[in-house]
């Protein structure tokens, strides 16, 4: 793992080779940035400029009103009461999905590399296989389980949802993770008489920092921007930002205001966006420490 | 993310001396209590729903579930539906192309982060922050970029360039493609930056050695390095090819199946029978043939990945 | 990762059990709808304040998206999990596919104490009430869909006076707009909008008997007919008045291009009416409200219900409450001048509401009488999910050039009887 170390130079690093490279980079960066741009953009411009107007232009007057609708005073549902409500229910649902996930994944890919018994790669390639199934058609059953188990309409209901969802990922993270991590260390704290939790206490856990930041990156963004079961299995008094958000902009016959949905809508990415891009460099690391290696 | 290792551990734990023969057969036992509710819940809730599908894709339900049995009927309605073909066809063109632009661009950009970029701190989370955001959050943003009225072909004619014409999202045949476009947007970073984990993680040994046999650098990257991210590449397809098969959010913000029904996808042809149309149990039957081609990718390939793992 | 920070999530966690426990008041009614923002949302509040009045808490449960589509996922996971909402907001077949599974509340009583038979049309009884008779779901509104909305301005440039009478004068008035360089037909290529178009024009083509027969009966020799080729063919006719960019879009985005001058008309339910109201035009002044041309006497109608579930003992009193509200004429006045529609009782003075919408008042209480009230198709009226969608399929596939209108017949039947 030579972080950032000897790629190879193409082009014998010329002047020209170099700025053409810059060049071509920065393309893809304005294909990147554009539509968040779009967004920021129509978001500080007020509705007359929008409907008028071009929607690259730079606004002629700035105006911060569809932020301060979009985050307390903009219609959702009968409430007048923008999007901060619903922020509150993502987060009390978020956190403890993410933390329950991540545990589960951590302790499983655990056992999986370092406690191995018979069929292991089975039960293994069974949760892995449980990423890949079209969330849709647990709907219905999901909702049956809830009902009976009594967490219909709750946010436990939800974390429990996504918890379910989404061991699979972060078994998958933690189990690679650890594969690579040398199993000496773990075979002579034994000797000394550690035992199964002792061991993943003190020797794997204090060293799967990289591998702990992709799982909360992964799970936070994925449970943060779900649609399909906030809105399935919510009640009125759980449901999260992004079934607010959907009901902000999807208004059926109103007029739309779309400054504030735009301004909503970068509401709703900020804490992802944080996330993304204060962890950024833990995630590549991350990616290169577990998730791709062969 | 695959599941390979490049380390074994087999039995090692087994056999700690010193203990009791009880406190043994627990540390023997505990992994596997341990690891018991997370595999029971996965049974339940992921196998056992999908049998539950299945079995409703062989029933009559409609709004709700029903549960008399009528066998394979609504595979055969399924199959005669135009709908159910064109949803298909989309997703062969939509899967290849998506899956393939995002590899090629995905390792491009990799390849050019990897030449000792100045600021390459500030453009990989720009190239990684779509992956971050919902097409909720952006599904309008890119509705009217490519809007003919209001979009990238009026801002080309606003600044001079009168006979430019973009029209793909209004036009039948070409839709899909821009559904192709705006999903290239949202991962095609992701996979950059699973590329980027590969290259740093090639040993520069092996990359100098082949450097002093006079391999140039274009021939040191197609023989040698690009070979060698073989398992990048095939996280890659994995993660890209379930996202195909899965993307929903996507078509309905941009296209929401139109014009027509020409963008019509597997997953919300599934959607909108399911829920939407009230024929449950075809919505059941789509989404058993679904999982089929979902099954068919990362079974072979979990299969070759752990027991090439076995043998190591 | 440190023991404080468990301990916070644990915290954390707890604390969202308790927020999501302690929130239910004495008593309450859960609504589920769609009526998300702006001012529909808006005047949803009036109800929400005569209840909270009466001392029933409103625990407001909105899901947006695509006329309740979204919503209606949502109520399918709710009752599965034994935890359906009071009411629910729901349109036509919906209503009695959900009355079959037997899961509605019988409002049979207030009903008959508030003479309910006695002030909705009749045509709407008929998704109120069960296959027993009983009532299920208390109407709010009435939306009629035949409707064109035209801009003045543009209509007396080219000369345009008194009401457009029928389909050859239409034409003859769109060609004379395109003459004068502007987008003649304001169109939303949805497939609900097309669907809300085809329909207008199959009565317009076929006459009330003939939409009757083959939109809401069904009857194959209807579908199949040389009239229903020569109502699509008249769909492609309008194709050629659209601009090249109409498909996928919103039908409010339509309605402002009709506002700005752009386009001339736009064929669409009443609902567009508030969109030309909140842009400050006046009716009869800056804007044309008109039935679609050849449709005159007939009403397609649309109307939003709140249909009542079954829920405890402990929550009925309020849910009878809930019915009663949306059922007095206070709210449904309030409610239907800002919402475009009339209201679904047809007893109570129009005088507040806009010169469009006594128009509309007068003209549904009239085809009420005459039996000229039919089911909108597009709106979930004139047939159940499956079968209407089917017909949606067919509709918008030819509207975007995928058929021939020959082919189009035959595939509207094909469609049709797989569906059923």
């Amino acid at each position: 793992m030579s972080a950032g170390g000897e790629g190879v130079r193409l082009g014998a690093g010329s002047p020209f080779w170099r700025a053409v490279l810059y060049a071509v980079l920065l393309v893809f960066a304005v294909y990147y940035l554009l539509p968040l741009v779009i967004m920021l953009l129509n978001s500080v411009k007020p509705l007359s400029e929008i409907r008028g107007g071009n929607l690259l232009a730079l606004p002629k007057v700035w105006t911060f009103e569809p932020w301060h609708s979009a985050w307390s005073t903009a219609q959702v549902g009968v409430q007048a009461t923008g999007l901060k409500p619903y922020f509150i229910n993502s987060f009390l649902m978020v956190f403890p999905a993410v933390a329950i996930s991540a545990a589960l994944g951590a302790i499983n890919g655990y056992i999986l590399t370092k406690w191995r018994f018979k069929g292991d790669s089975i039960v293994f390639g069974m949760m892995l296989f449980s990423c890949f199934i079209p969330f849709q058609i647990v709907l219905i059953p999901m909702a049956k389980v809830l009902g009976t188990i009594g967490l219909a309409g709750t946010v436990s209901g939800l974390v429990m949802v996504h918890v379910v969802y989404g061991i699979g990922f972060t078994t998958l993270f933690f189990r690679n993770y650890y594969a690579a991590f040398p199993t000496e260390l773990i075979r002579s704290a034994q000797v000394d008489g550690a035992g199964f939790f002792r061991i993943f206490w003190r020797i794997l856990l204090p060293s799967s920092g990289p591998i702990i930041v992709v799982s909360i990156i992964w799970q936070f963004t994925n449970i943060w921007n779900d649609f399909l079961f906030g809105a399935s299995f919510a009640d009125f008094d759980s449901q999260p930002m992004t079934v607010a958000l959907n009901n902000l902009v999807q208004s059926s016959t109103g007029v739309k205001e779309y400054n504030v949905h735009f301004a909503g809508a970068v509401l709703a990415a900020l804490p992802t966006l944080v996330v993304y891009i204060v962890s950024g460099r833990y995630f590549v690391r991350g990616l290169m420490a577990g998730a791709v290696k062969g | 993310m695959t599941a390979t290792s490049n380390v074994t551990t087999e039995p090692v734990l087994r056999r700690s001396s010193g203990a009791t023969a009880l406190r043994r057969g627990l540390q023997d036992w505990l992994p596997r209590i341990v690891l018991a509710p997370s595999f029971a819940v996965i049974i339940l809730f992921v196998y056992g729903f999908i049998v539950f599908t299945a079995y409703l894709s062989m029933t009559s339900s409609t709004l709700l579930p029903r549960f008399d049995f009528i066998g394979l009927e609504n595979y055969v309605k399924l199959f005669k539906l135009p709908n159910w073909w064109i949803a298909l066809k989309n997703l062969a063109i939509f899967g290849s192309l998506y899956i393939g632009i995002c590899c090629a661009l995905g390792l491009f950009l990799a390849i050019l982060l990897d030449q000792k970029i100045r600021g390459e701190g500030i453009l990989r989370p720009i190239y990684l922050y779509p992956m971050a955001l919902s097409f909720i959050v952006t599904g309008t943003a890119w509705k009217w970029f490519l809007d003919p009225g209001i979009g990238l072909d009026q801002t080309m004619h606003a600044l001079g360039w009168a006979s430019f014409h973009f029209d793909w999202i209004k036009n039948r045949d070409m839709a899909i493609y821009t559904v192709v476009i705006a999903a290239v947007w949202q991962s095609s970073g992701f996979v950059m930056a699973m590329f980027l984990a590969g290259l740093r993680g090639i040993d520069t040994e092996i990359m100098r050695a082949a450097a002093i046999d006079g391999a140039g650098p274009w021939q040191l990257y197609r023989r040698i390095i690009i070979p060698m991210l073989r398992p990048a590449f095939l996280s890659a397809f994995v993660v890209l090819a379930h996202m195909a098969i899965k993307s929903y959010d996507l078509v309905i913000a941009l296209t929401n199946g139109g014009p027509g029904r020409a963008t019509e996808v597997p997953a919300t042809f599934m959607y909108s029978y399911t829920f939407t149309r009230s024929q449950m149990a075809i919505g059941a039957a789509s989404a058993v043939i679904m999982l089929m081609m979902v099954a068919s990718i990362i079974v072979p390939y979990l299969y070759s990945e752990l027991s090439a793992e076995r043998q190591q | 990762m440190g023991k404080r920070i468990l301990s916070a999530f644990a915290g954390l966690a707890a604390g969202a059990a308790l927020f999501a426990g302690g929130a239910h008041a004495e008593e309450s009614v859960e609504v589920l709808h769609w009526w998300t923002a702006g001012g529909e949302a808006a005047a949803l509040n009036v109800l929400k304040d005569q209840l909270e009045e009466q001392g029933v808490t409103w625990q407001d449960m909105p899901v947006a998206g695509g006329s309740g589509v979204q919503a209606m996922t949502v109520l399918r996971s709710r009752v599965t999990s034994g935890n359906a909402p009071t009411a629910v907001q729901m349109l036509g077949y919906d209503i009695q596919d959900w009355a079959n599974e037997g899961v509605l509340a019988d409002l049979s009583d207030l009903a008959a104490k508030e003479k309910w038979d006695d002030v909705v049309p009749k045509a709407l009884q008929r998704f109120a009430k069960n296959s027993d008779g009983q009532w299920i779901a208390a109407p709010v509104n009435v939306h009629s869909t035949n409707w064109m909305w035209a801009n003045k301005k543009i209509f007396d440039e080219v000369g345009v006076e008194g009401e457009v009478k029928d389909w050859d004068e239409l034409i003859a008035v769109l060609d004379k707009i395109k003459e004068a360089g502007y987008t003649p037909i304001a169109y939303g290529g949805q497939p609900w909008q097309d669907a809300t178009v085809f329909e207008a024009v199959v009565l317009s083509t076929g006459g009330p008997e003939f939409y009757k027969k083959a939109l809401n009966d069904f009857d194959p020799e209807a579908l199949g007919s040389d009239t229903m080729k020569t109502a699509f063919d008249r769909m492609s006719k309008l194709h050629e008045y659209v601009d090249p960019n109409f498909s996928g879009r919103d039908w409010n985005l339509a309605t402002a291009m009709v506002i700005n001058g752009k386009a001339a008309v736009q064929f669409m339910g009443d609902w567009a009416k508030g969109e030309f109201l909140r842009a400050d035009l006046k009716p009869g002044e800056d804007f044309v409200c008109q039935r679609f041309p050849g449709t005159q006497g007939t009403v397609l109608f649309n109307s939003d219900q709140f249909v009542m579930f079954q829920v405890g003992e402990d929550k009925r009193d309020a849910q009878i409450k809930l019915a009663s509200a949306v059922m007095s004429p206070t709210f449904q006045i309030a409610f239907n001048k800002v919402k475009g529609s009339v209201p679904a009782r047809t007893d109570v003075p129009g005088d507040e509401l806009d010169a469009c919408g006594q128009k509309g008042m007068k003209e549904l209480a009239a085809a009420n009488e005459s039996n000229q009230l039919f089911g909108s198709l597009a709106h979930g009226y004139g047939a159940p999910s499956a079968v209407k969608n089917a017909v949606f399929d067919v509709v918008t596939a030819h509207f975007n050039g995928e058929y021939t209108s020959d082919e189009a017949v035959k595939a509207l039947v094909e469609a049709v009887s797989a569906a059923q």
